[in-house]
């Protein structure tokens, strides 16, 4: 009986530190559920660094694959910051932003570094998972009329000037 | 540096006593009427690339900038038709007038294109732009069109060979007046004898370069993973922005946004070539390599560089910002050379510099800044020749009190040839340093008033009169406009080096007051 007592006692014990312990590395580790915006990131560098947080934004510009990791810059319309990542993580985005292309809308999970030692104090995340929000698009371009009218106008004004100047001249 | 002295001392007694008289409005008019064709023609580039990209509306936007140039450039021409050629103030007021239209007329496809706020924003884009400096006001430049971009970028392009460069080596074939418009874009010194021949020489070393640094860093790109189209088109602009110490990058991230060693390091080595005399250069093409070791600038900018980047390192590790050398290198260094270079290209984000660099850091970047590169390079600021004569005369006056006083002092310094250190040149040099520090300090002050702290107003201001770009948050969309208009009238001013701004401002206080 005695010997019962003692160890559902222990196991009490190891149940209350396993969640102690859990507890404490997740506040060490993941501290950070909602995503946070480029600007928090960047105003509150050390209190954020090395620290899982979650960040969403547009990919924009280049995937530039580096070996077996890839670089790429999500902006959250704020600022953009640089997410180093697997190669693998990469293959669900298919639109990256540009003047003619919307990008994908990510949300990244991954450990922040203010001066990341590993890429030359760059200002990164490390991402260990990402999830595609919103996927993007192509922009499609319609000509502008008015500017077009604009153009128009100040071509027959142009013309003009140079009737009057070759005129003069003559 | 003679030269614009004379011509300073000539304008101030001529705008003093005598109201300009008519012919004196048409030959400006004329010249400018002329640059300004000139610099509406260079639109024709961003529509080619416009076109090659099919970017419909963003053609449409440079199709009515270069109406409107093309319109304004002819009716000057034809109001104020003259074969005259220019005399001294004429040559300056065409010249800071040059400036101010090619910043109205340059933000107009800024404008159109909706990444700009305001006509205001635009035009401190464009001023930013052309006299290179790198501060910038665009909104949303990840989606910016490839014809935008590359007009931002050209426009440095211009700026930084000088807008009357352009019109120079163009349109302008044989004009005598070409020497006095030369001298009052702050390039006082004439590589080959004749003004023209110089304006194509400086066109074919930049032209050389951009090849050589496009494929340098278009390679990098494609290696570093990005799309080749993307990696070369980026590999030009980034040359543009660094050889002629602009600052402007095709990404909101700047330079960071490449997160690659080897692209910083190729940026270090274009911001060292184009903050070089282009005097040196043509020397370095002739085999004449030597001058390098002996030239006063290039000995100036190494011993302002150490001590500056000291400075910096040393206030970095004060504060343990940066443990690794090579964290300190592509951060510290990076920042300081592009300080001093006067690009103004960023690895970091412009709040780092509040949040994680102490006071100490910053003053080592400011002094960086306030220095700039050589004369008749593409740099804004004091500039290294003359630090280095200021120098020159600190040690002959300590000489003077140390040796008896019969003996002879006599100071030379090495620029493509020994000179003997004369008074005049002290002169000039003190006197251009100490209109540079009352314009830091103007800017500074104008900032605090708006609430700014005093080191980031400084900085801010700095950054902006010496044409550098580095910023550590002030320039902003949001920030009032009397600021705006603040750094736009320091931009012009510091590219200018003063003279032929001062040539107009007398020349309107003659209008007002001149007798006939």
């Amino acid at each position: 009986m005695m010997r019962k007592v003692v160890s559902r006692q222990s196991s009490v014990v190891s149940i209350l530190f396993l969640f102690l312990l859990t507890t404490y590395n997740l506040q060490l580790t993941t501290a950070f559920a909602q995503p946070i915006s480029s600007t928090e990131l960047i105003n509150s560098a050390k209190q954020y660094d090395g620290k899982t947080v979650a960040y969403e934004g547009e990919v924009i510009g280049d995937i530039m694959v580096r070996g077996e990791y890839a670089w790429l810059n999500v902006n959250d319309g704020q600022n953009a910051i640089g997410i180093w990542m697997d190669k693998d993580l990469t293959k669900d985005i298919l639109y990256t932003g540009s003047h003619k292309f919307k990008g994908d809308w990510i949300e990244v999970t991954g450990v922040f570094h203010r001066a990341c030692l590993e890429h030359g104090g760059d200002l990164d995340i490390h991402a260990q998972a990402i999830r595609k929000v919103r996927q993007g698009r192509q922009i499609i371009e319609r000509l502008n009329i008015s500017k077009r009218n604009l153009a128009f106008v100040l071509l027959g004004v142009l013309c003009l000037v140079w009737i009057l100047k070759q005129l003069k001249l003559k | 540096m003679y030269n614009a002295g004379g011509i300073f001392h000539l304008f101030s007694i001529y705008t003093m006593i005598l109201k300009p008289r008519m012919e004196d409005i048409k030959i400006i008019g004329y010249y400018l009427g002329k640059i300004i064709l000139g610099l509406g023609l260079t639109m024709l580039i961003p529509i080619i690339i416009g076109l090659a990209f099919g970017e419909i509306n963003p053609v449409l936007d440079f199709l009515i900038g270069i109406e409107i140039a093309l319109i304004f450039g002819l009716i000057l021409i034809k109001i104020c038709f003259t074969e005259k050629d220019l005399n001294w103030m004429q040559g300056m007021i065409v010249v800071s007038l040059s400036w101010l239209a090619a910043t109205v007329l340059g933000a107009i496809p800024l404008c159109l294109s909706g990444h700009w706020k305001s006509y205001l924003d635009a035009c401190f884009d464009a001023m930013s732009g052309f006299a290179t400096t790198g501060l910038v006001l665009v909104q949303d430049l990840d989606h910016l069109s490839y014809t935008h971009n590359l007009w931002r970028h050209l426009i440095m392009f211009i700026g930084g060979q000088g807008i009357v460069i352009v019109a120079l080596s163009f349109f302008m074939r044989g004009a005598s007046g070409a020497f006095k418009m030369y001298v009052g874009e702050a390039r006082d010194e004439k590589i080959l004898p004749n003004v023209i021949h110089t304006a194509r020489f400086i066109w074919l070393v930049s032209g050389v370069y951009l090849i050589l640094g496009t494929f340098a860093l278009g390679t990098v790109g494609v290696l570093n993973g990005m799309k080749p189209i993307n990696a070369f088109f980026h590999g030009a602009c980034v040359f543009m922005a660094a050889f002629d110490t602009g600052g402007f990058a095709p990404q909101s991230q700047n330079i960071l946004y490449y997160h690659s060693l080897a692209f910083e390091i190729i940026t270090i080595i274009i911001m060292l070539l184009g903050a070089i005399n282009f005097k040196m250069h043509y020397h370095l093409w002739m085999g004449n390599r030597r001058e390098i070791f002996k030239n006063i600038e290039t000995k100036t900018l190494f011993i302002t560089i150490v001590i500056t980047f000291c400075i910096t390192a040393f206030g970095l590790t004060q504060i343990g910002s940066y443990p690794k050398a090579i964290v300190l290198f592509r951060k510290g260094f990076y920042q300081l050379i592009s300080g001093h270079t006067g690009t103004g290209f960023m690895t970091i984000y412009a709040r780092q510099f509040i949040n994680e660099w102490n006071q100490l850091a910053l003053v080592g970047v400011i002094c960086a800044m306030a220095f700039g590169g050589a004369v008749c390079s593409t740099t804004g600021a004091i500039k290294m020749l003359r630090i280095g004569i200021i120098f020159k005369a600190l040690l002959e006056d300590i000489k003077r009190i140390i040796m008896p006083e019969k003996a002879v002092v006599i100071q030379k310094f090495h620029h493509i040839k020994e000179i003997f250190l004369e008074d005049k040149q002290v002169r000039l040099a003190l006197l251009i340093t100490l209109a540079y520090l009352v314009l830091y300090g103007l800017g500074a002050i104008i900032g605090m008033l708006f609430g700014y702290p005093f080191l980031n107003s400084l900085f801010e201001s700095t950054s902006a009169a010496a044409n550098v770009g580095l910023s550590c948050g002030i320039t902003d969309v949001n920030m009032p406009a009397t600021l705006k208009f603040t750094y736009i009238f320091q931009m012009w001013a510091g590219r200018l080096e003063f003279m032929s701004v001062f040539t107009l401002i007398g020349f309107f206080v003659a209008i007002i007051k001149g007798k006939r």
